[in-house]
């Protein structure tokens, strides 16, 4: 195709600089959501009365459509990225607590016994038992949360130059080049499908004790968008 | 509060409530895309899901689809399929189905595949064939994970869909739009709160529709 890679300089972008802004776009929410969701979800593991406050209003939060929440929070942070990432980093909360949840939980309670005999205490047995063993469930929600956050930045487009790869779909339109259209989606998707293994990759390298290949997959919990919207 | 405030004035001006443009005309056209789009995918994720998972075989094959499903960008998908098909419904329906056919498919498979194996047992020792034990053990016991999926399918569908106006089509979306091109923040609010709304009312259906559904044991028993 011709001019696949030309892209209009309203943009103020190459290529590879709209590829790294998407990429920081759809990543740091994700980070931030799993830097709230971790004490979150532990605060629900010991509190249980808490959890299904937490799941209803991160479910509420969830339905608000992703175009609506830009827009309502243009009147605050402006036409920024942070009006973008913002809405991504709360639908991360209704994946990942759920996912963080089950896996602690899951966590066999010999195993606990375990660890309490050997002389661990309440936080080294969160983090060096519990949650090396909930890392596959907390990866699975961590796949989900990233490949959705990829495909939503480009939403921001519509709210005024803030999709990074969005705003060449947005282009395509303007200036009717398909070209630049089919260039942002196979983009996207391939950054969604690198993100996709990149994680499985961590979740290999953070998980040796488990086998590789479909026996891992059946070990995983069932998918956490079903506990969770 | 300031978005009260435009929330306030879109709904007590009597315009919005009439005419093509009117608040019943625009949520008529997104309940009517919500419901189409969902009804495809249902179509598709449903049987797929509930035949795969009833024989366990295929999890790595759906694991893919989905992936690649939930890979594709709607918003980017709704534009190439307008450039290249022009204006119609279609080129809405295609990237809204491949929204929700992940969730519905997956959640399905392992909604199935989460069925305690001792009652399927039980069932084929009295006797049950594959299609009695698929419709009357595994999927009334599977019934509220598969439920789950298909809300969470109909949420992303309601959400969605107001980019259908980025493509000239109508819906709530519509408000949104149109309200940032003329700088009417009112009617961005509203059309904004309106989807909102909508999507707690999809919540809502699938509470009651598990409550009518899902039989009282199982329930009891999540």
């Amino acid at each position: 195709m011709d001019g696949f890679f030309d892209i209009p300089s309203d943009l103020q972008h190459s290529w590879l600089g709209l590829v790294g802004l998407h990429v920081r776009e759809a990543m740091l929410p994700v980070l931030a959501g799993l830097l709230i969701s971790l004490p979150l979800a532990q605060l629900c593991v010991r509190f249980r009365w808490l959890y299904p406050p937490v799941l209803w209003v991160t479910t509420v939060l969830y339905a608000i459509p992703s175009l609506a929440f830009f827009v309502v929070l243009i009147d605050y942070t402006g036409q920024t990225e942070l009006t973008v990432m913002i809405p991504l980093t709360v639908y991360t909360l209704v994946i990942l607590v759920p996912a963080i949840v089950d896996g602690v939980r899951s966590v066999p309670q010999e195993t606990i016994a375990a660890a309490t005999a050997m002389g661990f205490g309440p936080v080294r047995r969160y983090v060096q038992v519990q949650l090396p063993i909930a890392v596959p469930a907390i990866i699975a929600g961590l796949r989900v949360a990233t490949v959705s956050s990829i495909s939503l930045v480009s939403v921001g487009a519509l709210i005024g130059n803030q999709g990074a790869l969005g705003n060449l779909v947005n282009d395509a339109n303007i200036y009717n080049r398909p070209e630049l259209a089919v260039n942002a989606v196979i983009t996207m998707a391939a950054l969604a499908i690198l993100a996709d293994g990149l994680l499985v990759v961590v979740r290999m390298l953070l998980t040796p004790w488990m086998p590789s290949g479909a026996r891992a997959r059946r070990a995983e919990r069932p998918e956490p968008e079903v506990a969770a919207r | 509060m300031n978005v009260l405030n435009f929330i306030n004035a879109f709904f007590s001006d009597s315009a919005h409530w009439q005419g093509y443009d009117g608040i019943p005309t625009r949520l008529g056209e997104h309940v009517q895309y919500t419901l189409e789009a969902l009804a495809i995918a249902a179509a598709i994720g449903l049987p797929v899901g509930l035949v795969t998972g009833h024989y366990g075989r295929g999890g790595n094959a759906l694991a893919l689809i989905a992936v690649a499903g939930r890979a594709l960008p709607t918003f980017g998908l709704l534009v190439l399929m307008t450039l290249s098909l022009g204006f119609g419904l279609i080129n809405v329906m295609i990237p809204l189905v491949v929204l929700a056919v992940p969730p519905i498919l997956v959640t399905t498979y392992e909604a199935m595949r989460s069925v305690d194996p001792a009652p399927v047992d039980a069932a084929r020792g009295m006797g049950m064939h594959d299609v009695e034990v698929l419709f009357r053990v595994e999927l009334p016991v599977a019934l509220p994970l598969i439920l789950g999926g298909l809300r969470s399918a109909a949420i992303q569908i309601v959400s969605t869909a107001t980019i259908a106006a980025y493509v000239s089509l109508g819906g709530l979306g519509r408000y949104i739009v149109d309200g940032l091109y003329q700088r009417n923040y009112e009617k961005v609010v509203g059309g904004a709160a309106l989807v909102a709304l909508m999507a707690l009312a999809t919540l809502a259906v699938f509470w009651g529709i598990t409550r009518l559904t899902v039989s009282r044991g199982v329930l009891r028993s999540n």
